[in-house]
């Protein structure tokens, strides 16, 4: 733990933000073209650009923001989505834990309010980056890089859901297979690297086209969810 | 904007950051049991299916989604940026839907 980064040895703490958002404009240039989409997709499920904005900037989650334009979509209700929101997030508490641990010296405050921005990406970045320099984060530094990360998706998102308006009607009818796309697009490089997601996708499919035949289709994601994960618990060994 | 659905969103919000916070503020030293954690790295593969399947078939027509889901496919294993397989996607679909 004597190790020290170099966003550590800049003192200032303006200085230690800049530098990390030196570190996350990767992320963040990442982000803008898929906020895009998620803007633009948001619309298509009667979303406003003001509200597809307001559900970017508060809770920050691409996957969860798509999946709930999706069940929009397929009609499904407020705590349905809710709660599928919940199942799906509920990850970043393995990651948010992995990111306090890279910044040791946030007091609680700065502890709340970096936990807000911890995502696949984000946390990707800060504790690979960590892993490499055997070191520890500022929270100005984590900081930076959050808010590079928050800013791309959040002006992203305004782009997509304003631009809309002017896709024209005939290509925007063609824009809810684009939202499958995606799914398909987030699923496929896994499904190739591993048989036991293979299997857990495959069996959540299955899962929910029994149970969507039964139980409205909110409520067939969110337990196909649920399940399937479960399932996987199954082949976890046999696969390497 | 829309009562119901800001209140979606706000409901969205607080079950996102929840998970997000608890490790900062309250079990910093917690050890979480194995098959809890694996469970949850397997729940977004397992919401990815259930969000595909079988809710591509229903769109406005079947078979366009048929054919744009394959064609999703088959550029995601080409490795091509998600952006990208989803405007092409969507093009296709574009395309397709004068014929199907």
């Amino acid at each position: 733990m004597q190790n020290t980064t170099p966003d550590k040895q800049t003192t200032q703490p303006l200085q230690q933000f800049f530098s990390g958002a030196r570190a996350g404009l990767p992320v963040a240039v990442g982000y803008v073209p898929i906020a895009i989409a998620f803007g633009a997709l948001a619309t298509r499920a009667q979303l406003s650009p003001r509200e597809a904005v307001l559900m970017s900037a508060l809770v920050f989650a691409g996957a969860s923001q798509f999946m709930a334009v999706g069940m929009m979509l397929s009609g499904a209700g407020g705590l349905q989505i809710v709660i599928a929101t919940l199942f799906v997030n509920l990850r970043h508490l393995i990651m948010s834990m992995a990111v306090h641990h890279t910044v040791k010296e946030a007091s609680r405050p700065w502890r709340a309010l970096l936990s807000f921005g911890v995502t696949d990406e984000t946390f990707a970045l800060l504790t690979l980056q960590n892993a490499k320099n055997h070191a520890h984060h500022t929270h100005w530094f984590a900081a930076g890089l959050i808010g590079a990360a928050y800013t791309g998706w959040v002006v992203g998102t305004a782009i997509g859901s304003f631009g809309a308006q002017m896709i024209p009607p005939a290509v925007s009818a063609s824009m809810t297979v684009g939202l499958y796309a995606m799914f398909i697009a987030l699923l496929m490089p896994h499904v190739r690297r591993s048989w036991r997601v293979a299997f857990i996708a495959g069996s959540s499919m299955a899962l929910n086209a029994v149970l969507s035949s039964f139980i409205s289709a909110g409520w067939a994601i969110v337990i196909s969810t649920t399940l399937g994960a479960a399932l996987g618990l199954w082949v976890q060994e046999a696969d390497v | 904007m829309n009562a119901t659905t800001i209140a979606i969103i706000v409901g969205m919000a607080v079950v996102t950051y929840i998970p997000r916070l608890l490790p900062g503020l309250l079990f910093e030293r917690y050890q979480m049991p194995e098959g809890f954690k694996r469970w949850l790295q397997n729940i977004p593969y397992a919401a990815l299916g259930a969000l595909i399947f079988p809710g591509i078939i229903h769109t406005e027509k079947p078979l366009l989604g048929i054919v744009g889901g394959l064609t999703a496919v088959v550029l995601s294993l080409l490795d091509l940026h998600l952006v990208i397989v989803m405007t092409a996607t969507i093009f296709v679909a574009f395309v397709a839907s004068y014929f199907l």
